[in-house]
């Protein structure tokens, strides 16, 4: 029996998180807290706010504000992978690092030098790299020093308009980014500790017509789905094989497109771990897709396992798998609410 | 301006007559939930004041009421402008002054597209990529001189 056999699945609506007063951008889960589940969430209002899971009633609730810091709307935020520092961009032009000082969040370092909003933050898997990126057309790689100092390594150009979000691959150090002028970049270091765009995915090879707005990975780190103002959703995939070996110039290929799932711009896409892709768009909704592994003639495809119409009252900005075992969802909206989810198995 | 306007002699038109709606016969549910029109999104945007005239965008004939799409079911609302000319610098700052009024005017359930009419800008596609991209949308209202701009072309429109 298929494990996700259509209507076998059902989204249940587990919290309503409320206490920004703006909209809220993104959210982002520590992954160091599996058990107790803790995220932060960022907002138009400036702040950020942790979130921590009560283990009696699992209800969430706020646990600080982080406030005062930034002097305009805050867009992005990541943890660290050991969990002990956060870092938040800012249209203030900086990005913050905060760390978790006796539960005290204290902003410990200010990267300066993009010119103006910085968009999207992204940790490597290591921890040793942070990267930034800004409507100034640039991407930034930092150093990561002892003492919570941050080194710029690399000043990145490339694109031609705004850059929305950076990610790094969830094993190499090779980093992501999408952008306005509808292209996704691959950037890789070449051994002297130069760092270059090695592949452009563009509207020439299959890649999308307007806005990238986000992108994410399968957990094995051969595929990629990236979501975009022209209302799709697009698979790529790159050689395994070479990528064991450490080929970090392995090309991405365009495996298929998800189109006509929804009718407003897709803001944000999330893998989970066991394979489940979560969007997130301005239509209100939020679908699920699952690979579809029932007839290969065609290649792999993938179907929509589950939607929701009206998961929130206005745009949803952002989408995130939650770290631990049960299949939590997070979604964050422009009417300033943060919602929990559960996608569970009927039984 | 000492440079000089971009539209330095631009037409006026006369403006509309205001229609009167209807007061509801009586034995009508006072309560009912009255659905939003072409007209009345019209009434909150006629007198937004051009960035560089003294006059509205009424009488720019920048918007006319049949440039309105109301689709009240869908909670979607689409407003086609026509800047006066071709590479009216001014357009994404009519287009802001356009959202940022709807925004104001409108039930939250809303969606609104803004764009400028076909073949009527120089950088069409352009300015339409701009004014419906939200983040960008975000960040200059942020802009304290963007927002004062917005905001004195803004103020006739609460009269």
């Amino acid at each position: 029996m298929d494990f996700y056999d259509d209507g076998n699945m059902i989204l249940k609506e587990i919290q309503t998180l409320e206490g920004h007063t703006d909209r809220v951008w993104s959210l982002a889960w520590n992954p160091a807290t599996a058990t107790s589940p803790v995220f932060a969430s960022c907002s138009g209002d400036k702040t950020v706010r942790i979130w921590e899971q009560t283990p009696s009633t699992r209800l969430w609730h706020c646990k600080a504000v982080l406030e005062e810091t930034h002097t305009r709307t805050v867009r992005s935020c990541a943890w660290s992978p050991s969990g002990k520092l956060l870092a938040t961009a800012s249209f203030d032009a900086t990005t913050s690092i905060w760390e978790n000082i006796s539960g005290d969040f204290e902003c410990v370092s200010t990267l300066e030098g993009h010119e103006n909003e910085v968009k999207s933050v992204s940790w490597n898997a290591s921890g040793s790299f942070l990267a930034t990126c800004s409507r100034d057309k640039t991407v930034w790689i930092w150093e990561v020093m002892p003492g919570n100092e941050f080194e710029c390594a690399s000043v990145l150009q490339g694109h031609t308009q705004d850059v929305k979000m950076v990610k790094w691959h969830p094993t190499m150090d090779v980093l992501f980014s999408c952008s306005y002028d509808n292209t996704v970049k691959v950037w890789a270091e070449d051994g002297t500790g130069d760092w270059h765009c090695v592949q452009t995915l563009g509207e020439s090879n299959n890649g999308h017509s307007s806005t990238v707005w986000a992108l994410s990975f399968n957990a094995e780190g051969d595929r990629m789905v990236t979501c975009s103002d022209d209302l799709t959703l697009k698979i790529w995939e790159t050689d395994v094989g070479r990528m064991v070996l450490g080929d970090d110039h392995a090309p991405w290929n365009h495996l298929c497109t998800l189109s006509g799932y929804h009718d407003r711009t897709i803001f944000s896409v999330h893998w989970s771990r066991e394979g489940i892709i979560a969007s997130g768009a301005a239509d209100d909704g939020l679908r699920f897709f699952l690979e579809n592994k029932d007839g290969l003639v065609d290649g792999p495809s993938y179907k929509l396992l589950l939607k929701r119409e009206k998961a929130h009252n206005m745009d949803i900005n952002s989408v995130q798998w939650g770290p631990g075992e049960t299949r939590l969802l997070a979604s964050t909206s422009d009417d300033g609410k943060i919602k929990i989810w559960e996608l569970a198995t009927l039984t | 301006m000492v440079s000089g306007l971009i539209n330095a002699n631009p037409v006026i038109y006369e403006k509309k007559e205001r229609r009167v709606r209807s007061a509801p016969s009586v034995g009508d549910d006072e309560h009912a939930v009255e659905p939003i029109d072409q007209l009345e999104v019209f009434d909150h945007i006629r007198d937004i004041k051009d960035p560089e005239h003294p006059y509205s965008l009424e009488e720019l004939k920048v918007i006319t009421e049949d440039a309105i799409e109301v689709d009240d079911n869908h909670s979607y609302v689409r407003v086609t402008f026509t800047p006066t000319v071709e590479h009216c610098s001014m357009a994404t700052v009519i287009g802001l002054c356009l959202r940022v009024k709807l925004m104001r005017s409108l039930p939250q359930r809303y969606k609104v597209d803004i764009r400028v009419a076909p073949g009527t800008h120089a950088t069409e596609s352009a300015v339409n990529k701009q004014l419906n991209d939200k983040e960008r949308v975000a960040a200059a209202l942020e802009n304290p001189n963007l927002v004062d701009m917005v905001d004195e072309c803004l103020a006739p429109s609460y009269a």
